[in-house]
């Protein structure tokens, strides 16, 4: 009986909280995003349909993801919050929710169900990392190479770790300017079993190695900042092999039919997907919860990978995935979490690096200096 | 006006200045290709044996020796490097052609004095020869990317069909991109709303402050001065910061009215500083003397001191316009993604998405500051004649 009743009395609140936010929600978001072939996906796949269903709403866009944790602290100091919908790393989900700059969601209340009718906390299982984050897709850094500068009678790379040998691959490298993912590649070819990278990494003599490994490659190495840069290497020739993300990798050799090869072993994946600033005006959170329950369902996550090379981060969006939107190929192949490619992967721990960032942000800046 | 007359000098010597150039060029081709080193002794060798050569052997046939010359290098060109080193072999041929035959022939010394030492001459040529250098250290970062933006690939390449003048390697495209995007268009929208008033707005309250500056009875003018010019020398960045907290508290970042101030507070001191120098030059008699036939301040600032300090007015301007023009940091922490400048989403293009469009939009501006600069220009030098000011 009071079971029945509180269920009614919930229910029937959240009917009016729905019939409430429905009458004012606010018709201007400010969406946050990392820009170029990605953040068109995400006009295609979501917003676009959403404009379609919601006539009168308009969307600004601002490319200021890899600046989030930064400008969410500034907006947040300045009682300005400028920002409804921010799209972030895994790493910097969890940052700004322990900085409490984001807000925490309850995803079973917030998101829709997958079709068979899983909570969308089951549905997206692993990939939550934070309470604040709402997973999007999974991707990841890997390595391509131009295919017309392996040596001759050399078979082409396959991985990570053959951007250490110089001797069967001489020409520069482009790795990212950052100690994440360059330092555990490091020690894992360095010999370190996968299970002990992190423990490894943990200590000085640790480092040590990893810098040391580095180190036999850093005379030959052009450090990148920006995801467009490593495409633009390779496409120039000016190096033979790089680390990039794989949707940017894809699009340079399917849509821009550059000679460049993936070689996808010891891939490191990453997770991307929104946060919600803290702190939101009511209208202006209704219209961003309305937006986010629509755009993370399972049929939406699977519709964005007709536009890049990323996987869906719900497990129902998967079998849904089909074709390039204008190449007609099957997208799948290209997906990191493809079996092929995925023979061994590197899944990046966002929260071991949480912890140690810092430190070792500094120390392999110092490094870079030598 | 050729009071020296040109005196025929030694195949060696001509030979010897062209090798001097050979050496040079070769050093870019030599590191083009693996050694500089090699190259630059391979060009010294190459263009002395050359102009010896046509020198010692064609001396009065100049023209045909010229072709010739012109002929091996466009040949020599293509065998080495396909139908892009037909064009170099243009250049290099010509220039070299020339270079030979106007020291073997003396024409050289015909601007000089006859009296000239030859260290005279040679710091002469050599004067010549560094400024153009610098000029075109200066410019060629502009020119190269021209060519690149008509790429009809997505990357910032010189494709082999570029190379080749293949016109399937070119393209009109990233120019589509621009005109055609809501991007790019809403960022010119924006940049085309914001400078001109930001530019309004410096001017006036700069024109002011430097007329009321220049006054002597007004106290602490030096620290006025220092702390009006602030913007100029702060560091753009702490400006910004500023700006931002300060902004925020006020209800202003994030609005248009915001970022057009933070821009007028930009170009104050540009103007104040141009103003002030052309006050310098007044005569403040003038407006004395106005006074005293009747006319009002007001009258007295349009009718006598604006007209004489116009030019100091509009350079200022121009330069406040170009400083909102091209300003990225403070409007990337004054505006929000709805003021979206030209040089935000330029700056973004280049570390999103390094495409071409870019390139496109730049070519687009310097032309559009080309017209700009040349109207000016055109137009000072119309008034200066219309006011007796210049013979011509």
């Amino acid at each position: 009986m009071k079971l029945t009743q509180t269920l009614l009395a919930g229910s029937a609140l959240a009917l009016l909280g729905s019939a409430a936010a429905a009458q004012d929600m606010a018709n201007e978001m400010t969406i946050v995003s990392w820009g170029g072939a990605y953040q068109n996906s995400q006009l295609k796949a979501y917003v676009e349909p959403y404009m379609a269903a919601n006539p009168g709403v308009t969307v600004t866009w601002d490319e200021s993801s890899s600046q989030a944790v930064a400008k969410m602290r500034a907006q947040e100091e300045a009682g300005n919050i400028t920002w409804d919908l921010v799209d972030v790393e895994a790493a910097d989900a969890i940052r700004t929710c322990d900085e409490g700059l984001a807000m925490e969601v309850d995803w079973d209340d917030a998101l829709a169900p997958a079709p068979d009718g899983t909570s969308p906390e089951d549905d997206f299982g692993d990939m939550l990392v934070s309470d604040c984050f709402v997973p999007q897709i999974v991707f990841s850094t890997t390595f391509g190479y131009r295919t017309d500068m392996v040596p001759e009678g050399v078979e082409p790379p396959t991985g990570a770790c053959d951007v250490f040998d110089l001797e069967t691959y001489p020409g520069k490298r482009a790795l990212n300017k950052q100690p994440v993912a360059n330092m555990e590649w490091a020690l894992l070819c360095d010999g370190v079993a996968y299970e002990d990278v992190y423990d490894v990494l943990e200590t000085d003599e640790g480092v040590e190695q990893a810098f040391a490994k580095l180190d036999s490659i850093k005379d030959q190495t052009i450090w990148w900042s920006a995801s467009a840069e490593p495409p633009q290497l390779l496409a120039d020739g000016e190096i033979f092999m790089g680390s990039a993300y794989n949707g940017r990798l894809f699009s340079a050799i399917v849509e821009q039919d550059q000679p460049i090869g993936m070689a996808w072993d010891w891939q490191m994946f990453d997770i991307d997907g929104w946060v919600i600033p803290e702190g939101l005006p009511e209208d202006r959170l209704a219209r961003v919860m309305d937006f986010l329950f629509f755009a993370t369902d399972t049929q939406r996550l699977a519709d964005q990978a007709k536009y890049i090379s990323y996987g869906p981060a719900r497990a129902s969006s998967a079998p849904l995935v089909s074709t390039h939107a204008d190449l007609g190929i099957e997208m799948a192949p290209h997906m990191p979490t493809d079996p092929n490619n995925a023979e061994n992967t590197f899944v990046n721990n966002y929260n071991w690096w949480a912890d140690h960032r810092d430190d070792l942000d500094a120390k392999f800046q110092a490094w870079l200096a030598q | 006006m050729a009071l020296t007359i040109a005196k025929p000098t030694s195949a060696i010597f001509a030979a010897g200045v062209a090798a001097v150039f050979g050496a040079f060029f070769g050093i870019f081709v030599g590191t083009a290709s693996g050694s500089a080193l090699l190259g630059l002794l391979g060009g010294a060798v190459l263009i002395f044996a050359l102009g010896w050569a046509a020198v010692a052997f064609l001396r009065e046939q100049e023209r045909p020796a010229r072709w010739g010359i012109l002929i091996l290098f466009v040949a020599g060109g293509f065998l080495f490097a396909g139908v892009p080193g037909i064009v170099l072999g243009l250049i290099f041929g010509t220039f070299f052609g020339w270079l030979v035959y106007y020291v073997a022939s003396g024409r050289y010394r015909t601007g000089m004095p006859p009296y000239s030492t030859p260290r005279q001459v040679l710091w002469h040529f050599a004067f010549r020869t560094i400024a153009g250098m610098i000029l075109i250290f200066l410019i060629t970062p502009i020119l190269v990317v021209m060519p690149l933006s008509f790429n009809a690939e997505d990357f910032f390449t010189f494709t082999p069909e570029m190379l080749s003048f293949d016109p399937a390697g070119y393209s009109l495209k990233h120019y589509r991109d621009f005109f055609n995007t809501s991007d790019w268009q809403g960022a010119l929208w924006n940049s085309v709303r914001i400078a001109p008033v930001a530019t309004l707005l410096a001017v006036g309250f700069g024109t002011l402050a430097a007329i009321g500056l220049s006054q002597p009875h007004v106290p602490f003018r030096r620290a006025i001065m220092a702390i009006l010019i602030s913007p100029m020398i702060v560091p753009l960045i702490i400006s910004a910061a500023g700006m931002y907290f300060f902004y925020s508290r006020i209800g202003l970042q994030g609005t248009y009215l915001g970022v057009v101030l933070a821009h007028a507070a930009l170009g104050i001191p540009f103007v104040i500083i141009t103003v002030t120098a052309t006050l310098v030059g007044f005569d403040n008699s003038l407006t004395r003397a106005a006074a005293n036939m009747g006319a009002d301040p007001v009258t007295t600032f349009f009718r006598v001191q604006m007209p004489l300090i116009l030019p100091g007015v509009i350079s200022g301007g121009l330069f406040a316009f170009i400083t909102s023009f091209d300003e990225v940091v403070v409007v990337l922490f004054v505006g929000s993604a709805g003021q979206k400048t030209l040089p935000w989403q330029m700056f973004i293009g280049l570390r999103e998405q390094i495409s071409p469009t870019i390139l496109a939009v730049a070519t687009i501006l310097v032309a559009i500051s080309i017209a700009l600069l040349t109207t000016v220009e055109l137009l000072r030098r119309r008034s200066e004649r219309l006011r007796g000011m210049s013979p011509s």
